[in-house]
């Protein structure tokens, strides 16, 4: 069981908006949301949102954590950045729903199988692995994410795609064996483990 | 003209062989018709993306930037940062912006600097390459070069999200910034005006929700289509992957017929300055760019 | 007053402006001395330059004119340079009226050139009924301003007043003043940043009125009887003692504030019922606490508070108030950060329908967000009072139902204006009373307690009310404007309203107040004919007394002498005419405007005989928008028919039916009359003069058919000033329409 989850529930048991206040990227903003809808209106994925941003902001206020932390609704997000310049009340929009998919994704109860949210870890540890990323890898491990089988039928279906680019000297077929990477990676690791450490403790991951 | 001199941020999809090495290519033979000189920032790292969030968090996210600061800060003093990918400039100027205005974070941020023997000072700027050129050159320089114009053909200059959002370039709008139809116009080419100018791609999420993607990509080749375009042009190494490599996939799950052309403004920069198509980095295109290697060409 | 003996008649053509080059001016002038009879006819190629004006002047002061007619551009262009005060002035509109919008071409030169001829025989027509008004100056007017209140609105009002360096009279019901504010621990902020609750302010201001040497305040006081008229208010104020001050005043503002909704009509959300209050309520426990810990009637400490919005207000079942009263969001705003800056804890949630907050009120929002408030879009259904009290709620936002458990519940009621007695009740108790209804006499005297001023005027003891009960108020286009003159509604009591609103709105209306002063003083009208020296007189041997006068004059002007014949009030008056326009014999004028000044122009036109199918249309349209619109399409250069005829009036109010039968009688194939908009959101000046007309009108088809008349030859229509395209399609579809009719049969009798 995620401990982390049950901690933050004992903690904040009244107020959820004090635990997004305190744990959520930018979640100090969600009290001054005055629930116009444009953000719902600019997003161009909008239709795709059980909950848009606005309505999750109300969700939040309401405290409903389980509903607001288990939607996929902020995975939706493409970083178009559109609600933020739109917004009368200048909420950073887009980062407190970056936020609220983080903090799901580390307690632990964002969906399971989640696209999106799979696609980001999987980037993530490409990126970290050697300080830059692998598109060839980061590519495989996508088709590969369902299985094998999946993963083969998706690179048959990609495979044009993917020989234009090598074609086009765009993908690199040889970095699969290594490939781009920072030189200093001892402190390149070293950095990311602090600042992840330092995170963890402040919003409550610490093991 | 004074030389200028930049601290280089490529970011990943434009080192050699990775999905914008073209961008980097073009840029490259741009800046040197430009006479504008780009230094690489040793030891750069990805910015991790508008993607990165989600596994990465908020601090190991401000590091990453921060740590790219301090190598350009300690390799290449007194030089501002300029990038080239979008996402890239995005999540340096978002860092930098939050550093400076928090102490916590910065204080934080150093902290984990410091197990890689750096430091954040706040002291190098970051620019877009798109900035350098309008703001520190301006476009009656970015006229003087042409020796090719692209006359006759017709651009959509498609200007995405994040170069536009939420920071966008000063003095430009963000529901309508016209800074890429007037450098198409100043490198001589033709800008359509059509209505999916800052229309989002799906970015990162074309790998996640291709339908949802798809469809956007859709709305925005069809739309310069309708306009009379001939070939898209953007600033964005994911807006230009993503627009060109999923026309092929559309065709097949929907039956249309794109065949547009999508190209970095330093490709047509490059080309109108009398550069090769390989200098262009022209070979680069997964749909050819025909017109354009026909003015190379000559 | 000025008139010589002999009157002296001259006409001036222009012939600037374009008007030389499309007419025949010395047609004109011929016309203007042979049918016209005037004695002097002159033209001029500019006649309001200096040397034009200059020739009329000469000809005023050396060769004895009294009268003339110029026939040059609209009245309403120029007034300046044709202003002779001692002679009576007609226009002939040649300008805006014949050439501006008489279409272009030599085919349209004989219908242009009989409209032209056609104005001049209506200035000359109407000029020679006119006098130059003496005007209604009183030697002694008093300049006192009364204010019957002494609240925020009532002690603003005296003193900007007295500031400006006027006597003043507050009358204040209570033993103190301050009035509502009194109640209040804290006032929304007045200016930036507008994030924090400010220091009411109330002893601060009472105690500078009670300082200010021209301010005379009488508390415990009420008004008992107001007599007279703006100049000459007799008021006699009654202190609770029973003795009986009489002040003088020359004009009056009434700002008797509000009373809060009753809580207990409201048992649906917990009215009655322990630890829910309203925000008057929360007020008192917020003194209580006196910025300690607020807490509820038990004692108990409030650690949650719920604040639910349009407690029966905006109300569609009938049941409470219809309106939103404006001030209350900002106020809960106010309340919920009373306990937030005192314990940044407490759980403190707005819930709004639609957050209303005017003015700056979106900063304050925005600071309570930022202090902690939460805001909640629902909609209460019930609330459960006691110990626990509980807020059923729809939540508006996810469409759902939820409920909230609080300490406190806070229920946002509306504000009800204290305006005294609604006069539509007034009338039908004393039409009851004066028949012999015993009850009816008893309610009589009941609303007689209620009221505020104790008019002693023929329609009624106070203001008329609006919509709602609030005061009079001409709210769309001069809000200060009532229909008693001299009288000024200031604060809630004339419309829902917050504290800086209130504070405006009483300097707004104690400079009407001074304006009022000052027009009596040089014998004027009020806005909005403010120039205007002349008044209504009767030609009483004529009356026969049927009350039209006095019951239809929008301002109560005209009340009833002893003997039962219309005593008119002049101050009182505005000039309207509705009151001429309502005499069926005719016996009510103005110096320089009568049924003779427009009878005359109606006949002065020249009516071709029906086989020259030259149609005559008679258009008589209000001189504050409809004539206005008239000129503006001839600016805009759009053209109508050339057949239509177009006299100025100074409200559809004074229309007399008998002009209407006069034109049709004379051959007029139809008649459009243009008034102002009318009903709830009126924009009548005169407030019920176009309605009055439309009504008179609406009884004119049996005329019609008396004279075997189509009843499409009269139409009555609303023309803003706006309306300039509008009228332009209006008439000539009209015209369209009489050629379809056919011409009167009534040609050659008239």
């Amino acid at each position: 069981m995620t401990t982390a989850n049950q901690t933050a529930i004992a903690k904040y048991k009244n107020s959820f908006l004090k635990e997004v206040e305190a744990n959520v990227e930018e979640g100090h903003w969600v009290r001054m949301c005055m629930q116009c809808g444009v953000c719902a209106g600019s997003c161009p994925l909008g239709n795709a949102w059980a909950h848009p941003p606005q309505e999750l902001f109300m969700m939040i206020r309401a405290g409903k954590r389980e509903e607001v932390l288990a939607s996929d609704s902020m995975w939706m997000c493409t970083s178009c950045y559109n609600c933020i310049v739109r917004c009368p009340r200048k909420l950073p929009i887009t980062h407190i729903m970056h936020g609220l998919a983080n903090y799901a994704h580390r307690l632990g109860i964002a969906p399971k199988g989640q696209p999106t949210r799979e696609t980001a870890t999987l980037f993530w540890n490409n990126l970290i692995k050697k300080g830059r990323v692998n598109e060839l890898t980061f590519s495989l491990a996508l088709y590969f994410k369902d299985g094998f089988v999946q993963g083969i039928k998706n690179a048959l279906n990609m495979q044009a795609v993917g020989l234009g680019l090598v074609k086009a000297r765009r993908l690199n077929p040889m970095e699969i064996l290594g490939g781009h990477g920072v030189k200093d990676q001892a402190g390149f690791k070293a950095m990311i483990e602090k600042a992840r450490q330092i995170e963890d403790r402040k919003k409550g991951f610490a093991k | 003209m004074a030389k200028k001199e930049y601290a280089f941020y490529p970011g990943c999809s434009s080192q050699s062989k990775a999905s914008a090495s073209n961008y980097l290519t073009s840029v490259n033979a741009m800046c040197d018709k430009l006479d504008v000189t780009i230094t690489e920032i040793p030891d750069w790292n990805c910015c991790g993306a508008s993607i990165g969030y989600a596994e990465g968090g908020e601090l190991p996210r401000l590091a990453l930037s921060a740590r790219n600061f301090a190598l350009a800060e300690t390799h290449l003093p007194g030089k501002e940062m300029v990038a080239t990918c979008a996402a890239c400039w995005l999540a340096q100027r978002e860092v930098k912006e939050r550093l400076d205005h928090s102490e916590v974070l910065l204080k934080e941020t150093n902290e984990a600097l410091a197990a890689a023997g750096l430091q954040y000072q706040g002291t190098t700027p970051v620019r877009h390459m798109v900035e350098v050129l309008i703001e520190d050159l301006g476009y009656d320089a970015l006229k003087q070069p042409v020796v090719k114009p692209l006359e006759g053909i017709k651009f959509a200059g498609y200007v995405g999200c994040q170069t536009n959002r939420p920071f966008g370039i000063a003095g430009e709008s963000f529901e309508n910034p016209v800074y890429l139809d007037k450098l198409v116009e100043t490198v001589g080419g033709e800008a359509v005006p059509y209505d999916q100018k800052v229309t989002c791609c799906g970015g990162a999420l074309a790998f996640s929700e291709p339908e949802k993607s798809q469809k956007q990509i859709r709305d925005i080749v069809e739309s310069a289509y309708d306009h009379g375009a001939e070939m898209i042009v953007t600033p964005c190494p994911l807006c230009q992957a993503n627009v060109e490599i999923y026309q092929s996939e559309i065709n097949k799950k929907q039956g249309t017929k794109f065949s547009m052309p999508v190209l970095y403004y330093s490709q047509l920069m490059t080309v109108a300055y009398g550069g090769s198509a390989k200098e262009a980095g022209l070979d680069g295109q997964l749909i050819k760019a025909t017109k354009l290697e026909e003015i190379a060409k000559k | 007053m000025n008139a010589p003996a002999t009157p002296k008649y001259a006409a001036y053509v222009c012939s600037g402006c374009g008007i030389g080059d499309k007419l025949d001016v010395p047609t004109l002038e011929k016309i203007a001395q042979k049918e016209g009879k005037m004695a002097l006819v002159k033209s001029h190629p500019f006649l309001c330059n200096a040397e034009g004006v200059q020739m009329i002047r000469d000809d005023i002061a050396n060769d004895g004119v009294t009268h003339l007619c110029i026939a040059a551009c609209s009245r309403r262009a120029k007034a300046e340079a044709f202003s002779f005060p001692t002679a009576a002035v007609s226009r002939a509109n040649l300008r805006e009226g014949v050439i501006w919008v008489v279409a272009e071409g030599s085919e349209h030169d004989e219908v242009r050139q009989e409209m032209a001829e056609d104005y001049v025989r209506m200035g000359c027509a109407e000029v020679k009924k006119m006098k130059v008004p003496g005007g209604n100056v009183k030697e002694s007017s008093s300049k006192k301003i009364l204010v019957v209140g002494g609240g925020l609105s009532g002690m603003t009002a005296a003193l900007a007043a007295a500031e400006a360096g006027y006597e003043v009279a507050l009358v204040e019901k209570s033993g103190a003043l301050g009035g509502f504010a009194t109640n209040l621990w804290k006032r929304v902020p007045f200016a930036a940043p507008y994030a924090d609750a400010q220091p009411v302010g109330a002893a601060e201001l009472a105690a500078k009125v009670s300082a200010n040497p021209k301010i005379k305040v009488h508390l415990n006081s009420t008004v008992t009887e107001t007599a007279g008229a703006p100049g000459r208010f007799a008021v006699k104020i009654a202190q609770e003692s029973g003795s009986v001050a009489e002040e003088l005043c020359g004009s009056i503002v009434q700002a008797t504030g509000f009373t809060t909704y009753d809580i207990n009509k409201l048992p649906e959300l917990g009215g009655g019922q322990a630890n829910v209050v309203d925000q008057a309520g929360l007020e008192a426990l917020a003194k209580a606490a006196d910025g300690g810990p607020i807490k509820r009637a038990d004692g108990k400490e409030v650690k949650s508070v719920v604040f639910v919005q349009c407690a029966g207000q905006r109300d569609t079942t009938g049941q409470h108030l219809a309106y939103c009263s404006g001030h209350c969001c900002a106020t809960s705003i106010k309340q919920a950060t009373y306990f937030k800056d005192q314990n940044p804890d407490i759980d403190t949630v707005v819930m709004y329908q639609d957050l209303r907050v005017p003015g700056m009120g979106e900063d304050f929002y925005r600071s309570a967000q930022d202090k902690g408030v939460i805001f909640t879009k629902g909609k209460a259904s019930k609330v459960t009072g006691g110990d626990g009290c509980k807020v059923d709620f729809k939540d508006l936002i996810l469409n759902e139902g939820a409920s909230i458990d609080a300490d406190l519940v806070v229920l946002a009621t509306g504000q009800v204006p204290n305006a005294g007695v609604n006069l539509d009740e007034w009338t039908a108790t004393v039409t009851a009373a004066e028949s012999g209804d015993e009850a009816a006499k008893i309610k009589k005297g009941e609303l007689q307690k209620i009221s505020v001023l104790n008019l002693d005027y023929r329609q009624g003891p106070d203001m008329p009310q609006f919509k709602y009960g609030f005061a009079d108020s001409h709210f769309i286009c001069f809000p200060y404007e009532t229909r008693r003159t001299g009288i000024y509604a200031a604060g809630p009591t004339r419309r829902p309203m917050d504290m800086l609103q209130a504070t405006e709105d009483a300097t707004g209306a104690a400079l009407k107040a001074i304006q009022a002063v000052e027009n009596v003083e040089k014998g004027r009208a009020a806005h909005p004919r403010a120039w205007d020296l002349s008044f209504p007189t009767a030609r009483l041997e004529g009356c026969t007394q049927c009350k039209r006068c006095t019951v239809e004059c929008p301002f109560g002007a005209i009340d009833e002498d002893e003997k039962r014949f219309p005593k008119f009030n002049e101050e009182r008056c505005r000039r309207c005419g509705t009151c001429m326009g309502a005499c069926p014999v005719r016996v009510i004028s103005f110096e320089n405007y009568s049924c003779d000044t427009v009878g005359m122009q109606i006949k002065a036109v020249n009516i071709p005989d029906e086989f020259e199918e030259k149609p005559r249309i008679l258009i008589l349209a209000c001189e504050n928008d409809a004539y206005p619109a008239l000129d503006m399409a001839g600016i805009q250069r759009l053209s109508y028919s050339a057949f239509v005829r177009a006299i100025p009036v100074r409200c559809l109010g004074s229309v007399n039916t008998i002009w209407i039968t006069d034109a049709l009688n004379s051959g007029y194939d139809g008649v459009m009359m243009m008034g102002c908009k009318k009903g709830d959101d009126y924009q009548c000046h005169f407030v019920k003069g176009s309605e009055m007309a439309f009504y008179r009108m609406s009884k004119i088809d049996d005329t019609l058919k008396q004279l075997g008349l189509e009843t499409e030859r009269v139409q009555t229509l609303e023309v803003a000033i706006t309306d300039n395209a509008r009228v332009v399609k209006l008439i000539n579809e009209y015209v369209d329409q009489i050629k379809e009719i056919g011409l009167s049969p009534m040609k050659g009798f008239g």
